[in-house]
């Protein structure tokens, strides 16, 4: 069973719902997935899709009212992250699983310094003095590559480029050396330039400490080079699963499809036209739960998807679809 | 003025801000954010602009527009020196030129409808009143894929697409010649971006619309331009067609903007040699001397570091400002 010891994190039917004035509303509904010790994954999805909402439910973020975590088990390092204390919680979250946000701006605490707010959690958690805490924190910060870090340590976050600051993130995340980092959109916000060199960080960083990566996107073409598995997400559930390679050769899923195509590509010759995926995601308080969630934007869409909701299966070695069109989807593509 | 056939032409445009301190609010500095530059864009041309955040890239476009009093240099609209317009003259050239900006939630004014913002423009040049100005708002709704009956609603209850289709109509409404796209999709989910960048390219075509496109993104301004601009530290490092833009790129700094682009397809992207560029762009306010990207190019000469390199023609119309390109 050296399968199942080898899981980091293990994600099983996870319901998180938001009850809100237009009723419920199902954010993450029946997530499974799975990351192994070391392992990069990525995780895409549009917007409001549930891809945050899963992160925070592991991270046991999700605020009470109007959100909770309604179902399934979340087993981190061999516990039900969803049974233990919440003092139990605290001593986890930041020190076995981190997070880095989206927003560095907003993220970090304008009015400490850096040095400060990255020996907070070294003190909390690793019970290292102050000394050594502001010593360690220069580590970090010459270590996701800040320039000059001896005397960029005392100055404040306003002071740092938008880059710069998701550095500091990332070195607040890594501070405890955590089991397992979850990445909120760690690019969206910043040039590309600056997107490569701070994927680039991650990357190496996950190579020199073995830690597990979580690398939440809207972009398939962000990740391509550095997760080893892709979990998409549509409405709150998983429509296919599968390691990188595969996912983008040979989806069998056509939102992966849609979303693949829908990145301009440098390296082929231009086209006239892009392809869309028309609509807009669906409203998760209005979605009806008896229809495949992606068959009103679905080119592809026959009645049976309008009548059942495909579950996740097995469509290949370590690959998995919801689909009922799987087998045909690359004929379909093809045909246009 | 200007050659035939262009319908802007920027000639040695400098913007440059002025940096207050002291008690005496006196000036100490200058932030140069566009330091002499000239370019063309053809009748129904778009030209991409692109470059990091900071590298001056938004005020190249602000300028065109006269939104800034610039600090020198020339702007030529179909012949006309914008910068020698005043008052009624200038607003009555201002509705040629439109601008769609980045942020759709920033943009739209949470207090007024969606048929108020798009229509505002039509009442403030005097263009059409009473039961014309309704159907030209419904149209206009109608020409950017959204229903004429949610003119009654306000900004927050659509989309980040939905709003930019918003601002898309809001700078239709006055039939301009011209627009600047100052990062039009760059706040959007991929699947939204591509609608909205199909949506801008059918308009270009049906009404015979010119772009500035600026973007960051590479892969999003080479698909949707004819020519793009490389802009650094206010400076334009090179200017060519999209096709040869990812075959042929001369200066250094364009070749690393292109290898940092990722490719979604892990069998080609991992095979890529990356360019890391090391660091932040520098302060315009104290820029590097000769070439402003010496300090992070891998191909620097001590040439790079004395002397400015000059914007030259190199054939084909691609434009390039590196000493080490010849």
């Amino acid at each position: 069973m050296s399968a199942i010891a080898d899981k980091i994190l293990e994600v099983k039917d996870l319901r998180t719902f938001f009850y809100v004035q237009e009723g419920e509303l199902r954010a993450v509904d029946g997530l499974s997935y799975s990351v192994d010790k070391g392992e990069c994954v990525g995780l895409v999805g549009e917007s409001a899709c549930g891809k945050s909402v899963s992160a925070l439910s592991v991270m046991r973020l999700i605020p009470y009212p109007p959100g909770i975590i309604v179902g399934g088990e979340i087993t981190f390092d061999g516990r039900d992250l969803l049974k233990v204390s919440e003092e139990e919680i605290r001593h986890i979250r930041g020190n076995r699983i981190a997070m880095v946000f989206q927003e560095p701006t907003t993220s970090l605490n304008p009015v400490l310094t850096v040095s400060r707010q990255l020996s907070e959690s070294l003190e909390l958690h690793r019970g290292l003095d102050k000394r050594a805490s502001a010593e360690e924190a220069m580590k970090l910060l010459r270590l996701v590559g800040i320039p000059d870090a001896e005397r960029r340590v005392s100055d404040y976050p306003h002071q740092f480029s938008g880059g710069m600051q998701q550095r500091i993130m990332i070195a607040m995340a890594l501070s405890c050396n955590p089991a397992l980092l979850i990445a909120d959109e760690p690019t969206t916000s910043v040039d590309v330039t600056v997107q490569a060199q701070l994927l680039e960080i991650i990357n190496n960083l996950r190579t020199q400490f073995g830690t597990a990566v979580i690398i939440i996107t809207h972009n398939l073409g962000v990740v391509a080079r550095y997760v080893d598995r892709v979990n998409v997400m549509y409405a709150g559930r998983l429509v296919e699963s599968g390691p990188t390679d595969i996912i983008y050769g040979e989806p069998r899923h056509p939102y992966t499809v849609g979303l693949i195509a829908s990145v301009p590509r440098l390296d082929l010759p231009r086209k006239r036209g892009l392809h869309v995926i028309p609509g807009l995601p669906p409203n998760l308080a209005r979605l009806p739960r008896t229809i495949c969630a992606f068959s009103p934007r679905c080119k592809y869409a026959i009645d049976k998807c309008k009548q059942e909701r495909p579950a996740l299966e097995q469509v290949g070695k370590d690959h998995y679809a919801a689909c009922f069109r799987s087998s045909e989807v690359r004929e379909l593509v093809e045909a246009g | 003025m200007t050659q035939d056939g262009n319908l802007i032409e920027i000639k040695n445009l400098r913007m440059f801000f002025p940096v207050l301190a002291g008690v005496m609010r006196r000036k100490v500095a200058d932030v140069r954010a566009v330091d002499d530059i000239s370019f063309y864009i053809k009748k129904g041309e778009t030209l991409g602009l692109v470059g990091e955040s900071g590298c001056g890239k938004t005020t190249t476009g602000r300028c065109i527009l006269q939104l800034y009093r610039i600090s020198g240099g020339e702007v030529y609209f179909e012949g006309t020196d914008l910068t020698k317009l005043k008052g009624e003259s200038l607003r009555r050239m201002r509705r040629n030129m439109q601008l769609i900006f980045q942020d759709p939630y920033a943009s739209l004014d949470p207090r007024m409808t969606c048929g108020d913002i798009i229509g505002e423009p039509l009442l403030v040049h005097n263009l059409v009143k009473g039961k014309e100005y309704r159907e030209q708002v419904a149209e206009l709704l109608h020409m950017v894929e959204l229903e004429p009956r949610m003119g009654v609603r306000y900004p927050h209850e659509f989309s980040g697409g939905q709003r930019q289709r918003i601002g898309i109509a809001r700078a239709l409404a006055v039939r301009p010649k011209f627009i600047v796209c100052d990062e039009p999709v760059s706040a959007l989910d991929v699947s939204i971006q591509a609608q909205i960048i199909t949506l801008l390219m059918r308009l270009r075509e049906e009404l015979n619309l010119t772009y500035l496109f600026i973007a960051h993104d590479l892969s999003v301004v080479r698909h949707i331009s004819d020519r793009v601009a490389v802009m650094y530290l206010g400076k334009i490092m090179e200017v060519t067609h999209s096709d040869e833009l990812y075959g042929n790129p001369l200066h250094p700094y364009t070749q690393a903007l292109l290898s940092a682009v990722p490719i979604p397809d892990p069998s080609v992207d991992r095979k890529r040699k990356r360019i890391l560029l090391t660091g932040d762009v520098p302060s315009p306010v104290n820029p590097p001397s000769g070439c402003h990207f010496h300090p992070r190019c891998s191909l620097a000469a001590d040439a790079c570091k004395e002397k400015e390199p000059e914007l030259k023609d190199i054939g084909n119309e691609h434009w390039v400002a590196c000493h080490r390109t010849f």
